[in-house]
């Protein structure tokens, strides 16, 4: 299959992730949607090593590190400022973590919601707090481990996504690294809307994940077709699932990473009755058919 | 023109004056009052600012933080916990070198709970990298607020304004006012080098290895010195644009003293009254009023205090475990060549008279050097 996406680069070679980082493969992927009149604006996350350290740079724009609970706000104040100067062109983008998102920021990043703050805000979700070492968030999936649940999570992942989609936001959807064209295509409709936008993107982390570094494009292609991470958009409140599953067995997911290893049949079925609680609310949303 | 305004309003006015283009508003008693009129300056086109009404106190700095760093200048204000939730910001405003300006209505911290004036707040953040001044009246909040963003914006530094919660705050008093077109020359509009640029990308807020961050951290403390000669020249300028002079140490009935109270803030008017009362009793009392407290201007304390028989510094914020946070300033700014006295007053609001200040005087006479006495 030939691939078809923009040759424009945004990102340089020379990151300091780790080798598979699905999350520097990501804000490629994104930034190919972008144009240069864009600012990067980043929470404490592992994107603050990725980026890189003074005076190296990863990315060819304006790049804004802030504290860890506050970066839809830092960007609040850049989008005021760029409004008041005329500058409506400048893109200003959040490229936080799940720690900031889902826990830490998520007060300021509801609040940027709720006032329609003509931003786009992306999660890079890699499930856990890996910059500091693989610790348990609010996104992190039931039956993983990590470093604070050596006995594995037991509570469900937040939906952040329908959280953020009932503030009454323009423009929300999910993304995955491992469908380009998908996901740049999403870049670029975001980048076209007006308005708060929201982006969630799965970025398989082999570190924290327990997985082979050269399998973070297969991984995220399992999370797909297993279902556990939908492709979806929603544009002003209506739903539609950009990439139908082939349902393969949530098991190949599972059993791929280190993480889930601990898992018993009695997590496995948690785990299986939260995934379909998950797209029943999704097809209900869309109105279409449940998963067979 | 003369007018009657609550010190809120006096430095609402105040900033109106300097044209911020953005502020972001998060209310706390007894601070409100500020945002509120600022709200209907925007609403009525009077300033042509984008406020935004954010969900803490840490994202207001936050905002206006990311506003100053694109290039445009913001104001905020806050008080008491809202000042202590912006802890962590107060740090990167500073690091960034980002010159914010923010008001502060001085109000007790807790726990226990209480929303009167004392300066525990701000002296909590005294160690922040920002500039501190502190105003004792209305008048002198308008005119503060003013000549902070003049040097913040000149030395790369945030700074902030105390006002005395309540007492200042709400408390209305006749207020020369400034206009625009007074401070065109004064506070010219802001021209800030280090702004985001798609031209010429940087990274703001970068991860600096050891070396480049402990030289870093030496500009910073360096320049901080150095902002003592830009609130010099404000001050001096000040007094030709609005008539009113202004200094880092203000002394009053000094000349022939041989003992001082130090004071700050609302405060001042009652120990001037209290210096009257001593001066009959035979006394030779005088007051140094303690306007700007970082950077801390040590040659003019020394100057103005260090021949005296005695200083009595009245303290309204502690650092437990040691002493009045002021009296640790001024101890050590004179270096042993004056004896200092840590007097612990109007902690929480608690009601502080020109003869609770006497009593102190006469008390601060039987007890050695070093024991804190408490109004």
């Amino acid at each position: 299959m030939e691939l078809k996406y923009p040759s424009v680069e945004h990102m340089e070679p020379g990151h300091l992730g780790c080798a598979g980082c699905g999350a520097a493969l990501a804000m490629r992927l994104a930034l190919k949607a972008m144009d240069e009149k864009t600012r990067v604006v980043i929470p404490a996350s592992c994107w603050s090593i990725i980026a890189g350290r003074h005076p190296d740079a990863a990315l060819k724009l304006p790049l804004v590190h802030t504290p860890f609970a506050v970066a839809p706000s830092v960007a609040t104040g850049i989008r005021a400022a760029l409004d008041r100067l005329g500058q409506r062109d400048v893109t200003v983008m959040v490229w936080a973590g799940d720690g900031s998102s889902y826990d830490i920021g998520f007060g300021a990043l509801s609040a940027a919601a709720e006032r329609n703050e003509d931003l786009i805000y992306v999660c890079y979700d890699n499930e856990a707090y890996m910059n500091t070492g693989v610790q348990r968030s609010s996104a992190t999936p039931p039956g993983a481990w990590t470093t604070t649940t050596p006995n594995l999570k037991r509570e469900a992942k937040k939906d952040i996504l329908t959280a953020l989609v009932d503030h009454g936001i323009s423009y929300a959807a999910t993304a995955s690294p491992s469908y380009p064209q998908d996901m740049i295509s999403k870049f670029g409709r975001a980048k076209e809307t007006l308005g708060f936008r929201f982006i969630l993107v799965l970025s398989p982390c082999p570190t924290g994940w327990r997985m082979e570094e050269g399998k973070t494009v297969e991984v995220g292609r399992m999370a797909v077709e297993s279902g556990v991470f939908p492709l979806l958009e929603v544009v002003d409140g209506r739903w539609s699932v950009t990439h139908e599953p082939s349902w393969s067995p949530v098991e190949e997911y599972l059993e791929i990473q280190g993480r889930f290893a601990g898992m018993g049949e009695g997590e496995k079925a948690f785990f299986k009755e939260w995934l379909r609680e998950r797209w029943e609310l999704i097809r209900a949303r869309v109105k279409q058919g449940l998963p067979s | 023109m003369k007018t009657v305004l609550t010190g809120a309003e006096a430095v609402a006015h105040g900033a109106k004056v300097c044209q911020p283009q953005v502020v972001a508003a998060y209310p706390i008693t007894p601070q409100t009052h500020i945002i509120e009129k600022l709200a209907e300056y925007v609403a009525k086109g009077e300033l042509e600012a984008k406020y935004i009404r954010v969900e803490s106190e840490m994202s207001a700095l936050a905002v206006v933080a990311g506003a100053v760093a694109q290039g445009v200048r913001a104001f905020t204000a806050t008080s008491s916990q809202g000042l202590l939730f912006m802890h962590e910001m107060m740090h990167w405003t500073a690091g960034g070198r980002l010159p914010v300006v923010m008001a502060i209505a001085n109000r007790a911290v807790g726990a226990p709970w209480n929303i009167w004036c004392d300066q525990q707040d701000m002296l909590s953040q005294r160690d922040t990298g920002w500039m501190q001044v502190f105003a004792s009246s209305a008048q002198e909040a308008m005119d503060l607020i003013v000549m902070a963003f003049r040097v913040a914006e000149r030395v790369f530094l945030p700074a902030m304004v105390g006002l005395d919660g309540f007492v200042l705050s709400h408390t209305a008093e006749p207020v020369e006012l400034i206009e625009p077109q007074d401070v065109e020359a004064f506070l010219p509009p802001m021209d800030f080098p280090l702004r985001l640029s798609h031209h010429d990308p940087f990274t703001l807020w970068p991860i600096l290895e050891p070396g480049l961050y402990h030289r870093e951290r030496k500009d910073l403390f360096k320049d901080h010195s150095r902002a003592l000669e830009g609130w010099l020249k404000a001050f001096k300028e000040w007094g030709k644009v609005a008539g009113r002079a202004y200094a880092p140490i203000e002394g009053y009935r000094l000349d022939d003293a041989t003992v001082a109270f130090l004071a700050s803030g609302a405060l001042v008017g009652t120990v001037r009254y209290a210096v009257e009362l001593l001066r009959e009793e035979g006394e030779k009392v005088g007051l140094a009023t303690l306007r700007l407290f970082r950077p801390f201007p040590y040659d003019h304390l020394r100057e103005a205090l260090a021949h005296l028989e005695r200083v009595l510094v009245l303290d309204r914020a502690l650092s437990y475990g040691a002493e009045g946070i002021f009296s640790q300033e001024v101890r050590s700014a004179l270096g042993g060549l004056c004896p200092v006295q840590c007097c612990v007053v109007a902690m929480g609001g608690r009601d502080v008279t020109p003869q609770g200040i006497g009593d102190l005087y006469y008390r601060s006479a039987l007890v050695p050097e070093g024991v804190v006495l408490w109004s």
